[in-house]
Parts: structure tokens; sequence; C-alpha cells
């Protein structure tokens, strides 16, 4: 199993079709817009569809690669979309260029969302398997919660941060002189966010993330993370070091995600922290389980659509998330049990002779 | 298993090319289709079906309507949707209604207003909850869209946006109302203030409350705070309440978490005067809740179902609902109401550009005065924030009396 | 001191509720060797089922009890049988996510029947024992009665389930099939009949959490699983997942924890201070305060 996992994966970052599928999709979707023809609901998920995309490309690093459960990985999303949103509101008026103000918040949100993976790595990747998920899930729900905590707010004399402990003070306890702004209101979360990520830059952080993630696959460190998933014991005796080759991986994961979190947070103009729970967690984890494990175009793919599916299941209204789960169990049952696989393919074969003979007619259909 | 995986990309691909398909508009006929299908399925078998483009004000609704906030967006749906219907019935302006699920999520608030902007919407009522409105108020005010927020508090809502309007009171107002209350009629008590700390009506409350009773000497001698996920368990902040000999306890929360504190505290006898404001509306219809726990729970509300102008409103709602509406409800059946009045007012007809719409109705709202079933002379000032008087109750043998 | 003594109540209330739900997830954990994330939902299943009963019907609350308990142990074994058990070879994650899957499907299910209006739960006995009787209210002590039955429930439970584990013929199937499937199988015991069975136990525990936790927390919604669902699932983890008296220790602890944390540190940090205890623990003990160690084998 974990062999063919493997060599799936090998294939699939030895060619360049992931890029070529996101560069593919980008011309695409600007042409449809260029020509008016993209629906304005369409064009409202370009950017959290690309921020998905993003979390799941880095999430995939830590699940299909390390092969390390994660269910906390919204914990960093949160983290790089706050401090995002911090940075660039703190420089608009010393950054102008919206371009370079919002390239300048997503490093940052990348930035503080490392130094966090980092520090939380450090417990975190000491343990295995089920006991790592549960302390990822609680890393996440601590995030969750310090940020409801927080107060800031920017004004001349630089940025002003309050902890609110007890839950008893207010942005008016920032003490923020005349022409100040706040930024996070602590449970209200940000609030009056100038909105500026674009499609474009949600595309160039895709194809960022892929370069860096492909890349590191290949690596020295790349290959020893593999190494170390697919059998930690014989990797260890031929002289890899796991927690320091495993944190690499991990602060990488952390960084991307911190990055697609601050594209998402500076797409709103509210953000609140509450949002960034396990449930956000658990909907990248399963874009990445669907999409493949290991596998970067399959997490593109699959974020793509499971992002849209529940919105173009609107009209079903309140059966919208029904129908979504049953999705979700039915695809699982789909591609794991032995005899549902076995009946799946004989109906794609089906469907296959079936298509084929139909193909002529539709093309009859048409002309008419 | 490799090829079972490139079949699986595969039809993710088909499902992607499809999900696309569906959503990009299909050159022309782009608005009278799709728009009649949609509005019949998400309404469900209440209206008739609305008229045709441009005979109909396309209005559209935003608010959870899933998730763990979906009591507060049903409701407004349910409440809104009764108001079109009694609107169309009347003849005259007619209303083709559409209420999208925003999960009390910013993100799905955008796509859910995007949504209806497709559809062809020429006004919104809506979002209902704070966070979610933020988000989309920036939008419309970019789009051009009238917005008029049935419930949707805090004053960030309005702030910097000319088209935003609110029925309900702002947060500010009611926390100073309320301690000016407890100032004036229980005077020289200890006040405790139970209230949850990550959502924005709550905390807004409370930060005026605060500030308002430091200003009028009221002595507040706890504060308790709780979030969304430990909202079932009040024993600890109720024991500190006693334990400090509170004897009003101010409640600026939704009447569900409320519903429990009033259980728990009557559990552990400890029987302060509850004070609590227009969220707290609704608790006597909480289904099996002991309404005898509520007796001499005072509350700010704009709201009572037990109005008698409320009474057709409220039997319409009972028979297509089969519960007592609750202030949301009332809110966006007044938002409706008030979107009708300023329409008729300014002789908008349906087929002008939702742009026009907008600026014709900013224009109205300015002059207008509403009596609804959540305040006699709504009127509106600049900033979107409405004046009205909130009313003072008291519950007794399980309905509002007036003190 | 009174007050401490109260919240020490508060706290071992709150955390009977954690042990019992946190008792299924251990059984179900220990044989199956799954996270079962619809646990929390089975819960309010329970509830609803009870509620109905006891409120729209008006039955007394053993009845009521003994239907949810009927109920949800269906549930249970269909669960298992319909989403788990085709997946019984597949990777871990795969039944991971499916286990999400079937939660979103009851919170959603039980959404569009219950509607979202939360209901407020009618307490199955009321009244409270006075232990300490003082001056005033705020100087006297009292236990409510349906804290000392969840107590007394959860004290029940456990010693229930350790016996039935360790001298019944199913209990010790059960200890065969977590040891090693393949074995068990090869000495003849019905693995997939064995797990059916660890469901039905685990959901028919899960109605009973239900009842006790919506009389003690009296809110009842489609989401009310969730957040003790996640808690119960911290608590087993803390004790050592497995573990019988482990889930029952681990949840007493994070009933104690949240409760002294919102009392004498900070409200808003409650959740936090509790995972913070979860992970420190953890480092120190890898797994969990009760469970065994197993070292990999090469």
């Amino acid at each position: 199993m974990k062999k063919l996992q493997k060599s799936n994966l090998q294939s699939v970052s030895g060619s360049a079709l992931p890029y070529i599928v996101v560069v593919a999709a980008f011309f695409i979707v600007t042409l449809l817009q260029k020509s008016g023809n993209l629906e304005q609901h369409m064009q409202g998920m370009l950017v959290p569809v690309c921020c998905y995309i993003v979390m799941a490309l880095s999430l995939n690093l830590t699940v299909g690669i390390m092969g390390e459960l994660s269910i906390g990985h919204a914990g960093f999303m949160s983290l790089g979309a706050f401090s995002g949103v911090v940075a660039s509101q703190s420089l608009i008026d010393a950054v102008p260029n919206t371009a370079l103000r919002l390239a300048l918040s997503i490093a940052c949100g990348a930035c503080v969302a490392a130094v966090g993976g980092f520090l939380i790595g450090l417990p975190v990747l000491r343990l295995r398997g089920d006991y790592l998920a549960i302390v990822t899930l609680a890393f996440g729900e601590i995030i969750r919660d310090i940020i409801t905590c927080l107060i800031v707010g920017h004004d001349k004399n630089g940025l002003h941060i309050l902890f609110n402990f007890r839950g008893t003070k207010t942005v008016a306890d920032l003490e923020l002189v005349e022409g100040g702004l706040p930024i996070i209101k602590g449970a209200q979360g940000a609030i009056g966010t100038t909105k500026i990520s674009s499609f474009g830059a949600g595309v160039i952080l895709i194809l960022i993330a892929l370069f860096i993630i492909l890349n590191f696959i290949k690596s020295r460190t790349g290959r020893a993370v593999i190494a170390i998933r697919d059998n930690r014991i014989a990797a260890e005796s031929v002289g890899v070091e796991v927690m320091k080759n495993k944190m690499i991986a991990f602060v990488i994961s952390t960084t991307l995600a911190g990055a697609a979190g601050a594209l998402y947070g500076l797409n709103y103009t509210s953000l609140a922290a509450d949002k960034f729970d396990f449930n956000k967690s658990i909907l990248v984890l399963v874009f990445v389980v669907l999409g493949g494990l290991g596998n970067m175009l399959g997490s593109i793919i699959s974020a793509t659509v499971l992002t849209l599916l529940p919105e173009v299941l609107r009209g079903f209204d309140q059966y919208r998330m029904l129908i979504y789960a049953i999705v979700l169990i039915l695809v699982m049952l789909a591609t794991n049990s032995p005899k549902m696989k076995a009946l799946l393919q004989k109906l794609l074969q089906d469907v296959k002779t079936l298509l084929f003979k139909a193909v002529p007619k539709r093309k009859s259909e048409g002309e008419v | 298993m490799k090829k079972f995986t490139k079949i699986i990309a595969l039809v993710l691909c088909f499902a992607l090319i499809a999900a696309f398909a569906a959503c990009a508009k299909d050159g022309g006929s782009e608005t009278a289709a799709p728009a009649g299908d949609e509005t019949a399925a998400p309404a469900g078998d209440e209206t008739a079906a609305p008229a045709a483009d441009g005979e109909a004000f396309k209005i559209g609704l935003v608010g959870p309507l899933t998730g763990p906030a979906a009591i507060y967006g049903n409701a407004a749906k349910n409440g809104a949707q009764i108001a079109v219907d009694e609107i169309n019935a009347k003849g005259g302006i007619q209303f083709a209604y559409q209420a999208q699920d925003d999960e009390h999520d910013a993100e799905k608030s955008v796509n859910a207003y995007n949504t209806l902007v497709d559809w062809g919407m020429q006004a919104l009522v809506g979002p209902i909850t704070t966070t979610p409105a933020v988000a989309v108020s920036a939008e419309a005010a970019n789009d051009r869209i009238f917005c008029l927020t049935p419930s949707a508090s805090s004053t960030d809502v309005i702030d910097g946006k000319d088209n935003m309007f609110q029925v309900c009171f702002t947060d500010p107002n009611q926390g100073t109302a309320s301690a000016d209350y407890i100032a004036e009629n229980l005077a020289g008590k200890s006040v405790a203030v139970i209230y949850r700390n990550d959502d924005a009506y709550s905390q807004g409350i409370r930060d005026t409350f605060v500030k308002e009773a430091e200003a009028k000497g009221i002595d507040v001698v706890y504060e308790g705070t709780f979030t969304d996920a430990t909202s079932t368990d009040f024993s600890v902040q109720l024991t500190e309440a006693q334990s400090k000999n509170a004897e009003v306890v101010f409640l600026p929360i939704y009447y569900t978490p409320a519903s429990v504190i009033l259980k728990q505290a009557a559990d552990m006898d400890y029987a302060p005067t509850f004070f609590g404001v227009d969220g707290m509306d609704g608790i006597l219809t909480v289904e099996g809740f002991d309404t005898s726990l509520a007796e001499g729970v005072m509350l700010l509300t704009p709201f009572s179902a037990d109005d008698p102008n409320a009474k057709d409103f409220v039997d319409a709602y009972q028979a297509a609902y089969g519960e007592v509406p609750n202030q949301f409800a009332a809110d966006a059946y007044d938002a409706v109401y008030i979107i009708y009045q300023a329409l008729q007012n300014a002789g908008c007809t349906p087929d002008m550009a939702a742009a026009d719409i907008c600026e014709a109705l900013v224009a109205q709202m300015a002059t207008i005065t509403v009596d609804g079933l959540t305040g006699q002379g709504m009127t509106w000032d600049e900033s979107g924030a409405v004046s009205k008087a909130p009313m003072a109750v008291v519950i007794k043998d399980g309905a509002y009396v007036t003190p | 001191m009174i007050v401490f003594l109260s919240h020490l109540i508060n706290g071992l209330s709150l955390g009977s509720v954690y042990a019992i739900i946190a008792l299924g997830y251990t059984m179900v954990y220990g044989i199956a060797k799954m996270l079962n994330f619809a646990h929390g939902d089975v819960i309010m299943v329970g509830g609803y089922i009870s509620y109905i009963l006891m409120f729209n019907l008006g039955m007394p609350w053993w009845v009521a009890l003994l239907a949810a308990m009927l109920v949800c142990t269906l549930l249970g074994v269909l669960i298992e049988g319909f989403a788990y058990r085709p997946l019984r070879a597949a990777p871990s994650l795969a039944v991971l996510i499916t286990a999400i899957g079937v939660s979103y499907l009851l919170q959603n299910s039980a959404l569009l029947i219950w509607k979202s209006n939360p209901k407020s739960y009618p307490s199955i006995i009321e009244g409270s024992l006075m232990l300490i009787k003082g001056e005033t209210a705020s100087d006297s002590l009292s236990v409510t009665y349906i804290s000392l039955m969840t107590v007394g429930a959860c004290v029940i439970i456990m010693v229930g389930l350790t016996l039935f584990t360790s001298n019944t013929k199913m209990g010790k199937a059960m200890r065969a099939c977590s040891e090693d499937k393949g074995a068990a199988q090869l000495m003849g015991i019905n693995v997939n009949k064995t797990i059916s069975v660890t469901f039905a136990i685990g959901s028919a525990l899960a109605a009973v959490a239900g009842v006790l936790m919506c009389s003690s927390y009296p809110t009842l919604s489609p989401t009310t699983g969730s957040m003790p669902g996640i808690k119960a699932f911290t608590a087993a983890v803390f004790g050592g997942i497995g573990s019988i008296p482990g889930a029952f220790l681990g949840g007493l602890l994070i009933g104690l924890i949240e409760s002294f944390a919102k009392a004498y540190v900070s409200t808003q940090l409650a959740n936090t201070i509790v995972f913070a205890v979860l992970i420190i623990v953890l480092l120190i003990r890898p797994a969990g305060l009760l469970g065994k160690y197993v070292p990999e084998k090469v």
C-alpha cells in the first residue's frame, strides 16, 4: 500500500502537470471573467478557493508526505490571517501600493505561522499517531481561544496590543491617539479590514506553494521525511535525524498555511477567530484525503471541487449540508471499500462503453 | 491503487468542469429561467410563484439557516416570508423573495450575497448576524445595493456605509438604556454581569453597560464570561455571583443560554432579579422551558409576542411554522415593510437598476417614519442607526407585563 | 470554602458526564482502533429521543431513557454496519473522514427533523440535597440530585464495564480483538460481531450520557453533542485511550480542571487550560495517565 502511494507520488511530482493545470485554470477563469461570462457568485469564490488549495497543499505535506495526522491546521491559518490583517492595516499609510502591501502582509502571516509551527512542533512531533492528532486539535483550539482574547490597534505611536485575560477590556483600553485604527477587537475579531486580496495573488501563491513542496519532496530532507514515514526505525538506524527533518517539513507546512490564511483574512472586511475551529481543520483534511495522500494535483482538484460543491448545491437549500455529508461518506466508501471499488470499476467500464457510443449522438444533437 | 486514484482524479475533474459549467452564465438566457427555479426551491411551498422579471422587486435575505446560529436566520427568513406574502396579497408592489444561507460565516455570507446579486436582487434584508453583516456590507457598499439588516446590531455594521441601515437598536444604545433603567428602578442593588465574550452583540452591550454603570454609580460586583463552547454550564459563574451577593444579574445574551442560567440558578436556590436585553425575548417560547423559572425576569425589548398590534403576525407565523415568533422574526418582518414603504414613497418600479433603487431608498430613509412591530415611529439618522424607544417589561405568569 | 466546595461539586458533576461519554469513546477505540467522531452526535440523538418521549408524550423518565438507549444502540450498530464495516481494511484516515461524514449527516438530519430552535430539557429529577445549611443561600452548600445521579451512574457504568470486559465471554473476545484481530479470528472469535456489540454498548452509553447531560445542562440543539464529544475524546486520551478506568479518571479530571479554571483563572481560557494540561500530560506520559505504552516491534 505504502509503496504504491510512493510510486504514485513520484510519478506526479516528476511531471509539471500541477503547474500546467493551475496556469491553465488561471487563464480560463481570467478569460471568462474578462468576457463577462463569470457570475459574481463565482468571482467571489476565486480567492477563497485559492486559499483552500494552498491550505490543502500545505496539509498534504504534513499528512501525505510526513504521514502525521494533524487536525489543528486551521489554527495556523488563523495565525497567518490575523497577523496578515494586522500587518496590512498597520502599513496602510506607509505602503499605499496594495500589491506590495499584500505581499508584505502575506510574508508577515507566513513568518508568524512559521514561528508558531516551530513552537508547537517541538512538543507535537515527539508524539505519534492518534496522540499527535489530539494534540494538534488541542493547539488549534488554544490558538483560537488566545486570538479571541487579543485586542490590537495601531496609531502613530506604533502597534498597541492588549491581552484580554478576564474578558473585561475593550478597544477603549488601547488608548489609541487621534487617528488610530483598531484592528482586532477581541471576540469580534478583525473588523473593518481593507480588502486587498486578489485572484492573481492567489494563483501566484498556489504556484509558489507547489514549487516549494514539489522541490522539497525531491530534496534530501524531503526524501528523509518520506523514509521516516515509511519506516521510522529503519530510517533512524541509517542515521536519518527524525526530529530535525520532521520539524523542517512541519514548519514549511505551517508557513504555507499562514500565507494562505493571510490571503484569506485580507479578502474579507470582517474575520472572527471562532471560524478557524476544529471544523475548518477537518474541512481541509477532507480535501487532502479525498485528493489522495501525497498527491498534490489531487489536493488542488479536490479543494476546488469541495469548496464549490456546497455553493453549487445552494439550490437544494437546507438539504445542502446533508447532501455534502452523504457525498463524503459515499466517496470514502467507494474509494476504500474493496467491494465498492470493484462495483465502481465495473460501472466505470459500462459508462465508458456507453460514452463512446453516445458521443456521435450528442454531436448531432448539438447541430440541431 | 494507482490506476484507481487516476480514475478518481478523472471523476473529480469532470465534477469540477460540471461545477464551473453550472455556475458560469450561459450567454443571454441568464436571468429569467434560473430566477424562477431558484425562488421556487428555497421558498418552499408558501409563496405563490413570484411574477416574472421586471414585475416584482427582488428582495434577498442572507442569514444562518444551518449551523449553530440557525435559529436566528430561520426566524428572520420566516418573518420576512410572512411580510412578503402579505404584501403580495395586497396587490400593488410585488416582491420576489429568496433567502440564502451564510452559516454565520463571513466567507459564506459573501458567497450567499453574490448568489443573490446574480439572481438580480434589488434590496437586501440582512445579514442577520454581525460578523457576516460587516463583510457583506462592504461588498454591498461597493455594488450599490440597499441593505437593511434586521438584527446585526453592532455599530461596525453601519459605520462608513451610507446604504446600510438597521432595524434593531445598536449595542451601545441598549447597554446605556439598561444601565439607566437599573440605576433608576433598582437603585442601590449590587449587579453581576454574565455575558458571552466571543459574541460581538453580547460584548458590545456589556462594554457600554459597564461604562454607563460606572457613570451612574451602579455597583458591579462580578463579571462572568462564557464562550460558545462553554454556553451549556453556568454553575461556576452563578456560584461566584451568588457568593458576591449580587442582587441583580444583568444578562446581555440570547435567550437560549439565558434559559440555562435561569434553570441552574433555580437549582441552586439563587434568586436575584435577572435583567435582560432584546436577545432575551423568546425565552418564554423555548420548547420544554418551565416558564415559572422566568417569573420576575425584567427585559428591555422592542418586541413582544403578546402585543395586540402583533397579533396578526403572531397568528400567521404560528399557522405557518408552528412556533411563536421571536424578535428576529419581527425585525425581519418590519424590515420588509420598511423597504415596502420606502419603495412606495420613492415611487420605484421593479424594472429599475439596483443601484438606482439604492439611491432612491437611501434618500427615503432620512425622511421616512415607520410604525412596525418592533417600535412605533421608527426613524433613521444618517449613520443608518434606528431611533425607537425600548420598552421595559417584566415577566409575570408567563407573559410580559409593563411594570 | 463553601464556594470552593461548590466548584468541586460542579466539576465532579461535569466530569462524570465527560467520563460516561469518554467510556463509550474508549471502548470503541480500544477494539475498532478508530476515532468515532460521530459519538457526540449519537448523544444528541439520545437527547432528542428521550426529550420527545418525556416532554411530548409524557412518559416517565426511565421509559424515555430505555427507549433512547434502544434507538441509539440500533443507530450505533447501523452506522457501524453501513459506514465503518466496509472500511475495516482501509487506512485509518479513510475511516476518520467517514466518521466525520457520519457526524455531519447526523447533525444535519437532526436540523431537518427537529429544527434549529434549541429545546429546554426537563430535568429527570428535580431538587437538591442540602449538605451544609447556612444563614443565607450563599452560605449553604447543596448538591442537586441529578448531579448525584450522574456521578453514581458513572461509577456503576465504569465498574460494570470493567467486570464485563474481564469476566464475560464477550468481554474476553473484545479484549482479544483489541490485542490482535487476526489472531482472535484464528481462535474462532467472530470479529465483526464483537465490534458490532462494542458499538452497541458504546452507543447505549451515549444515550445515557445524553439524558444525564441534558438534565444537568438543560439545552438541546442539533449541535449539542459536538463540543462534549471533543472534550470527552480529550478525556479519553488524557486517561489513556482504550483504558476503561483511564476514561473514568480522565473525564473526572477534565471536568474538575475546567470548573476550577473557570472559577479561579479565566472563563475565557477554560478550554485553553484544559487542552494545555492535556498536552503537558501527553508529553510526560505519551500514552495518557493509565494507558499502556506499547513499544514498537521491529
